[in-house]
């Protein structure tokens, strides 16, 4: 490096910690609007149908950050891209956060529509529980090893077989002959009125967007945190 | 319970694991800047010792200078 060079890496134009956390909050403000003033109230379910433009954007968003997580482990595994573990681990932990979500908003709006907070013969219910538990488990194995490259290898494997489970979760709905979990997006589009759409789409593009922004931050003070560890040891 | 009612409690409880997510992301940098104030006090002490040592050394110097004088 030459004399007086900074140190820093370069900052880039646009910066994914400012400028994602203020793209959610838009997103998400509009997303509350257009759920409560635009959306029309459903013929069917009522009001609690607007559960809906929450319920199925986390479930979504968890299905793509537990994709993402498996996407970054297979980079850590074969390409050895650096620090792709921990982007890995990053994005699981922001799955399960939204699978929690999802779990919670679904049971209560199976509350508040079937009159029960869980129905256990419910396949599709019970493959997400699943899902999500097994990707619970993720914390407890990685947690059990020392740090170190056993730890980021057995880690990835875990998240990429974890991904076989989401289409499986995704097309359970389909395949369920209880017919208990509505089916909303069906191969002739969806089956909900355009201003239902529009709105559905604004508030899944704010979740991910929420979720995108916790990802970043998250995965800044874990840079952070490693590099202080790192400060700490060569003061000592 | 109404609609209503369950509608505002799906809606509460994603905004309350939001709000306890940035709780505990602050929590998070609040430890990592008082490790991060603790390392640069460590490394000033480190950068003063010396200094502090060399003076010492020199005034050590000036008063045998002196004696022998």
């Amino acid at each position: 490096m030459e004399r007086g060079a900074d140190p820093r890496p370069a900052r880039r134009a646009v910066d994914p910690l400012v400028a994602v956390p203020v793209l959610a909050v838009t997103l998400l403000g509009t997303a509350v609007g257009l759920v409560f003033f635009f959306a029309p109230v459903d013929a069917d379910q009522g009001i609690s149908q607007k559960i809906f433009y929450i319920h199925v954007p986390c479930a979504l968003t968890a299905y793509a950050c537990f994709a993402w997580g498996a996407w970054k482990a297979y980079l850590h595994l074969w390409k050895r891209t650096p620090g792709a573990d921990m982007e890995s681990y990053v994005a699981i932990h922001q799955g399960v956060i939204f699978g929690a979500l999802t779990l919670l908003t679904g049971s209560i709006w199976a509350k508040a529509s079937w009159g029960h907070w869980w129905v256990w013969s419910s396949r599709q219910l019970v493959l997400f529980l699943v899902l999500f538990l097994f990707y619970a488990a993720y914390f407890m194995l990685r947690f059990s090893i020392d740090p170190g490259p056993a730890r980021a290898n057995l880690s990835a494997v875990y998240a990429i077989f974890g991904v076989a489970l989401i289409p499986v979760s995704f097309l359970a709905i389909r395949l369920a002959e209880d017919f208990v979990h509505p089916v909303v997006f069906k191969r002739s589009g969806p089956a909900m009125t355009g201003s239902m759409f529009l709105t559905f789409c604004v508030a899944w593009a704010g979740i991910l967007a929420l979720a995108a922004a916790f990802y970043h931050v998250e995965l800044a003070g874990k840079r952070l945190d490693s590099r202080v560890r790192e400060l700490r040891g060569l003061l000592r | 319970m109404s609609g209503g009612d369950y509608l505002a409690a799906a809606y509460l409880v994603v905004l309350l694991v939001i709000l306890v997510y940035v709780v505990i992301i602050g929590l998070k940098l609040a430890r990592l800047d008082r490790d991060l104030s603790a390392l640069v006090e460590l490394a000033r002490r480190r950068i003063e010792a010396p200094a502090s040592m060399q003076e010492e050394q020199r005034e050590q110097e000036e008063r045998e200078e002196s004696r022998v004088g």
